[in-house]
């Protein structure tokens, strides 16, 4: 334990752990020193002076955030001078912000509004000019708005430092400093994964998700679709959040019945998808063991991670499991198996997933994921936007009464579910490899070495006395991290999976914004989310891809057996290298 | 084995043979000043000229450049040194003017009387005051032959220069007659009258007095004229305007690498740290943080791998200190940089240079390949186990990246943005590891102070500022240009005898010192001592040495104006407090000038300046406001005139002026001819008139008027 110090906080004398900034102690003493660009998981900015605080005997005013408490320290945090400072700073922000909160999209749950609202800016003394940008609207996924952006850098940090694209940096100088992508490209252009997490972390509106809300209002009252939707299991982890429901609680059966509400004819469950995918996946890493293909098999089921790949890490496309995501699987059976079950034209089906992903959108898109011509999803709407519809449509999801799945694309395993968190693929895949390698059910069902925050999770298991090494990795930045270990020692690992974001989906960059007092990506919502995902499981009796009825049925009536001609069709693509704008192909540099 | 010094001795005697080789048999040499100021004046013109006659063979003269001796607004000059004749100085010399030279002066010993600045009288004194001796006895001679010359009333017939170390320290003072070039060694007050009545008056050696035997023509060049250098006090600009400074022999011989050589041989790291923190010197980059305590920081941290940083990445506007400092002198910061390497257990250098600098950068980058070659730079150096290289970064073009924890950015390959501190770069600096980072004035103190010792300089100053700064001197002054003074001088000194007071003997306004970072003084500040801490407390800063005399002419508010659109360009966008709060400051100093000002602005301008200065992540944003904020206390009276009268008392503000015709108009409708928005009306011969809400306030009419029938208040 680091060392006692005494200091002074208010004239109020305290003792603190020494080794920790002014910030640190101070939140732990129950003075919350207001801020902005400060975020724990992210380096230090000390941007935008919005958590500075006097300390006796310093000239100016310091920000708590970054400068280290030390012995005797005097701090003061309510002083006349200092409130008025930081209402000016905050003050200066607003002055440069759009007015129009009443029609913006973070309306009521905007970091700006809090503050400025709790700094008390009954006036404006210092209106002037204001930035004035174009929406960036270029990508399916990802919505850039730089007159909302209030510079606090949180954004580009998190995009380099948790997920190591690097798309955003500061460009220009002053008055005129905006975040932008490299050479102030289209998002759609530049080497953006998608991810969304740069939505997850804004402050304010500057980053949304390409809303497709109104869209799909109106085509829910098109008599001539059937309208069929899916959800991802991390939906129903998070969306209780949106509606004031503390973290962790599923809201599965709610959020099919105001799925149905909302005009939906069929609600089925992703969770079918991600045990077909297993299905696919653990027989795909089977064959590959046996010596038919590159070792090790990473994950290809989140979509920001395969843009990330396409780009830079295109060498290991080979070691890319060619199964689809379980969204687009579910998609393509939606659009084949499902429609001439109920024998309707598959162009009369409008397929809806409720993602709590933005990657998801862009993934939709893909030309290679067509299923006979038709898109597999024909809209992706995430967490966010699902809430925001049930609300404006007046649905009480407070006191809905619960709904079931529909059949026959609604029944899951408990692995299925576990696929929202981190390691939560790989638990289900061994599940079912295993059996299908040694023949018996695997004991230990609940895989404790790949569960848990920890950035890369490395476990292994026996198939018959042969080792198997696994990896799990979170966030892109953790993924380059295997991969690079990968390249160095390619035996290293058998089996690698991969997520995109923090957490897995249920840490998505299309989940419900982190509310007055919480913080984005904050762990412990992550931990709850991924209980709760754990819980459902437990409560199954089927807990493996393979026991799922409706899975074997499926197979049994239309796919065959795994990996079949018929399945690499419908269920396995394959990936391209990409060369957005900035990067040249490893050809091109070896020149 | 060979000591660090005895291996230093060998060279410099190599280097004189090569110089003497090519100079001393060659009895004229021209000295062409070729500094990025001098080129722009027109110096490498002039270059090619005399170059040009000695290719042609119609003179036989040794033709070199040296840095810039200061003397910005008479350049290009030109040095003529000859045996037996005067040292002559030409000043705003023109490629004519250079002909002129070469036809008159060089054939036929003719002066050019038009161009001379110094070296046209019969004889002169030039008194030796390089840097390494700077000692009470040569001021006190000094003192004792202007006393003379006034007395004997011989201003007509002799004028009184200095030079620069002529490398005979164990034997000053020294006084050097000219043109005989009778060198007088360990002169005396009493020796003065002696060399007065008998070389001065009769042309014949001063019986009585020391005179170096053997006509001694040596190394001798002039720095400048009693007038202009009197208070100058040459430490960090020792061989600006002296050395060539492309050439390392010319260095070594005015004690080059001593210092260096010195610390190798007698010296610890510990030793060189202790020596530096006696020195007192502080940071000359503004901040004045004590040097030798930064230095020991920086040694104690305990690293695989440290870094020794020259911050060269001169940005305010008007500012050329550390430009003519490189330009003029590079080994000196390399030979500071090496030795500051050795003092924290460094073993790379890196010059951060702004690429604004091409000159100074090739300047730098020449000294360095030098510096390698001859063995100051690589492994090993000078025989000893000390290893240390330096390599050279160019900055892009920020203000910001002065800033050292955004220079360590830009370096890294980031854009150049400050971060907090601390962790501060003497233990977290460049790629993470203990850096120590001084600006190019400072470094180029280090030999000074080594070799000459840490007391000497501790002499120099006040009593919390020690040694010398440098200035670049500009604006409404007279004599515009850089020059070194010492610590504690007073402000009006520099303005009125080193500047030689305002052109056209207009009213002296205000002082900015520090550039955009610094405040605007008035007169009545002007007997503050030059200090960090008594600049700090009239509202302006010391700052890295940009000072602007500032005339009647001026408009306060729109200099404030000035300097915050600076930086608000500059700004690097980071913190709020800058960023958003520097452009409404702009916005309400631009309003006032365009005569839109309200009630209660200057207390706006005050609120945000105070939070900008107590709020801002950098020492860019603190600084910022202190433009507006000294002139807002200063020059109250002329915000207020603008915001309540809607007046600009230097009519500088376009809009707040009113054109009208006065009774003694003739009608002569040149004004209505010129007019662009046909404000003005009027039938000829009868008096015109001007619609004051068409009227742009352009001020066509009243320039083009030739019967001063318009006013204009």
């Amino acid at each position: 334990m680091a060392r006692l110090i005494t200091v002074y906080v208010n004239n109020k004398q305290y003792q603190v752990e020494d080794g920790q900034t002014i910030m640190q102690a101070l939140d732990k003493l129950g003075y919350h020193i207001p801020r902005l660009c400060y975020h724990p998981k992210l380096s230090i900015e000390g941007a935008c002076r919005v958590c500075i605080v006097e300390v006796d005997g310093m000239r100016n005013f310091v920000a708590s955030c970054a400068y280290p408490i030390s012995d005797a320290m005097k701090i003061s945090t309510n002083t006349p001078e200092l409130r008025r400072a930081r209402r000016d700073i905050v003050e200066l922000l607003v002055d440069n912000h759009p007015m129009d909160c009443h029609i913006c999209d973070r309306n009521d749950n905007c970091e700006l509004q809090r503050l400025s609202y709790a700094m008390g800016i009954k006036q404006r003394h210092f209106v002037g000019e204001r930035k004035r940008y174009q929406k960036d609207v270029s990508s399916v996924a990802v919505i850039r708005d730089p007159e909302k952006c209030v510079l606090c850098g949180r954004c580009v940090r998190v995009c380099s430092e948790i997920q190591g694209v690097f798309n955003l940096s500061y460009a220009y100088r002053g008055f005129k400093t905006v975040v932008t992508t490299a050479f102030d490209i289209p998002i759609a252009e530049s080497v953006c994964s998608s991810c969304g997490q740069c939505i997850n972390v804004c402050p304010t509106a500057a980053f949304l998700e390409k809303n497709y809300t109104q869209e799909l209002f109106e085509k829910l009252c098109d008599p001539g679709l059937i309208k069929v939707v899916q959800f991802a299991p991390s939906v129903r982890a998070a969306i209780g959040e949106a509606f004031g429901f503390p973290a962790g609680i599923s809201k599965e059966k709610e959020t099919i019945a105001a799925l149905k509400k909302l005009g939906f004819d069929y609600v089925f469950d992703t969770q079918f998808g991600a045990d077909l995918t297993i299905m696919e996946e653990a027989n795909e890493f089977l064959e590959r063991l046996k010596g038919n293909g590159k070792l090790p098999m990473i994950t290809s089921c989140s979509a920001a991670w395969m843009k990330f790949m396409e780009q830079f890490y295109p060498d290991m496309i080979e070691n890319i499991s060619t199964c689809k995501s379980p969204m687009s699987m579910l998609g393509a059976m939606i659009k084949t198996y499902f429609a001439e079950k109920i024998k309707v034209d598959p162009e009369k089906i409008l397929s809806v997933a409720v993602m709590c992903c933005t990657a998801k959108k862009y993934e939709a898109k893909r030309p290679e994921l067509l299923v006979n011509g038709l898109s597999a999803v024909d809209i992706v709407i995430t967490t966010r936007e699902l809430a925001w519809m049930i609300k404006s449509a007046g649905i009480d999801f407070v006191n809905i009464q619960p709904e079931e799945f529909d059949n026959p694309l609604g029944i899951s395993s408990g692995g299925g579910a576990i696929f929202g968190t981190t390691g939560g693929v790989m638990e289900s895949a061994i599940r079912t490899a295993y059996e299908i390698y040694t023949g018996e059910p695997l004991m230990e069902i609940e895989i404790s070495q790949i569960r848990g925050m920890q950035g890369i999770k490395e476990g292994s298991i026996e198939l018959d006395g042969k080792k198997i090494n696994v990896v799990v990795a979170h966030g892109l930045g953790n993924a380059s991290k295997v991969l690079e270990i990968i390249k160095k020692e390619p035996q290293k690992y058998h089996f690698v999976e991969i997520m995109g974001c923090p957490g897995g989906c249920i840490g998505g960059g299309g989940q419900p914004y982190a509310g007055a007092n919480s913080i984005p990506l904050d762990e412990n919502i992550l931990m709850k989310r991924a209980e709760a995902l754990y819980g459902i499981d437990r409560k199954k009796t089927i807990r493996r891809a393979h026991n799922n009825p409706a899975i074997r049925r499926l197979y049994k009536e239309f796919l065959g057996k795994p990996l079949s001609e018929k399945a690499h069709k419908l269920l396995h693509t394959h990936y391209s290298p990409k060369y957005p704008k900035g990067i040249i192909p490893k050809e091109m540099t070896l020149r | 084995m060979t000591t660090p010094i005895e291996i230093l001795k060998k060279k410099k005697q190599e280097a004189i043979d090569r110089i003497y080789n090519k100079t001393y048999f060659s009895d004229k040499v021209i000295y062409v000043g070729m500094a990025s100021c001098e080129i722009a004046a027109g110096a490498k013109e002039v270059m090619e000229i005399f170059k040009d006659a000695v290719k042609k063979g119609q003179i036989t003269t040794y033709v070199t450049q040296r840095g810039c001796v200061g003397m910005c607004s008479v350049e290009p000059t030109v040095d003529i040194v000859e045996k037996g004749k005067m040292h002559t100085r030409y000043i705003k010399v023109t490629p004519d003017v250079a002909k002129r030279i070469i036809e008159e002066h060089i054939k036929k010993g003719q002066i050019v009387k038009e161009n001379v600045y110094f070296g046209s009288k019969q004889k002169s004194i030039v008194i030796c005051r390089g840097a390494f001796c700077l000692n009470q006895k040569t001021e006190d001679v000094i003192e004792e032959i202007e006393k003379e010359i006034k007395q004997r009333n011989l201003q007509d017939k002799v004028e009184l220069c200095f030079s620069s170390c002529i490398d005979l320290c164990d034997e000053g003072p020294i006084v050097i007659v000219y043109p005989e070039n009778r060198i007088y060694t360990n002169v005396k007050v009493e020796d003065v009258k002696l060399i007065i009545e008998q070389d001065i008056i009769n042309s014949k050696q001063a019986e009585g007095v020391n005179v170096l035997q053997n006509g001694y023509f040596k190394f001798i060049k002039i720095l400048g004229d009693y007038k202009n250098f009197k208070r100058q006090k040459r430490i960090v600009l020792r061989n600006c305007g002296i050395i060539d400074p492309e050439n390392i022999d010319e260095y070594l011989l005015v004690r080059g690498y001593e210092a260096l050589a010195k610390v190798l041989t007698y010296m610890t790291p510990k030793q060189v740290i202790e020596e530096i923190k006696k020195s007192g010197l502080r940071g000359r980059g503004g901040a004045g943080f004590p040097t030798g305590v930064k230095w020991e920081i920086t040694s104690k941290e305990i690293s695989d791998e440290k870094f020794v940083i020259c911050n060269s990445d001169e940005g305010d506007p008007g500012a050329f200190m550390d430009r003519s400092t490189i330009e003029g002198d590079p080994h000196s910061i390399i030979e500071g940089m090496i030795i500051g390497g050795y003092a924290i257990g460094s073993s790379k250098g890196i010059v951060y240079i702004r690429a604004e600098y091409p000159l100074a950068v090739e300047r730098i980058k020449k000294a360095i390949e030098q510096a390698k070659k001859e063995g100051f730079l690589g492994e090993n150096i000078l025989g000893s186990n000390f290893s240390f290289d330096i390599e050279i970064r160019l900055g892009a073009g920020a203000f910001v990246c002065g800033e050292e924890t955004a220079l360590i950015h830009s370096i890294e390959g980031h854009r150049g943005m400050p971060r907090p501190r601390p962790p501060y770069p003497s233990i977290q600096g460049l790629f993470n590891k203990p850096t120590l980072i001084n600006n190019v004035e400072t470094w180029a103190n280090i030999p000074f102070i080594i070799i000459s010792s840490a007391e000497l300089f501790n002499k120099i100053g006040t009593k919390t500022s020690k040694g010398t700064k440098v200035f670049a001197l500009a604006g409404k002054i007279k004599n515009t240009g850089l020059v070194e003074v010492p610590m504690g001088i007073k402000l009006r000194e520099i303005v009125d005898e080193i500047g030689g007071g305002i052109i056209e003997d207009k009213k002296f306004k205000a002082l900015q010192t520090g550039g955009p970072s610094g405040g605007c003084l008035a007169e009545e500040h002007l007997d503050t001592e030059v200090d960090y801490e008594s600049l700090t407390s009239v509202g302006s800063i010391m700052g890295s040495g940009g000072m602007i005399v500032i005339d009647e002419d001026s408009c306060m508010v729109a200099v404030a104006k000035f300097f915050l659109e600076f930086t608000q360009n500059e700004s690097c966008g980071k913190c709020t407090p800058c960023r958003e709060g520097t452009k409404r400051m702009l916005e309400i100093l631009t309003r006032i000038t365009e005569g839109k000002g309200q009630e209660g602005d200057i207390e706006k301008l005050e609120r945000l300046g105070n939070m900008i200065k107590k709020s801002s992540l950098c020492g860019l944003g603190q600084s910022a406001p202190n433009p507006v904020l000294s002139t807002t206390k200063n020059f109250k009276d002329e915000y207020v005139e603008h915001i309540r009268d809607k007046k600009c008392r230097a009519k500088f503000c376009t809009n707040l002026l009113t054109y009208e015709i006065k009774e003694n108009c003739i009608g002569c409708g040149a004004c209505k001819k010129v007019c662009p928005v046909e404000a003005i009306s009027g039938s000829p011969k009868q008096i015109h008139k001007i619609k004051q809400d068409i009227c742009i306030k352009c001020g066509g009419c009243w320039r083009v008027c030739k019967f001063d029938a318009i006013s204009r208040n």
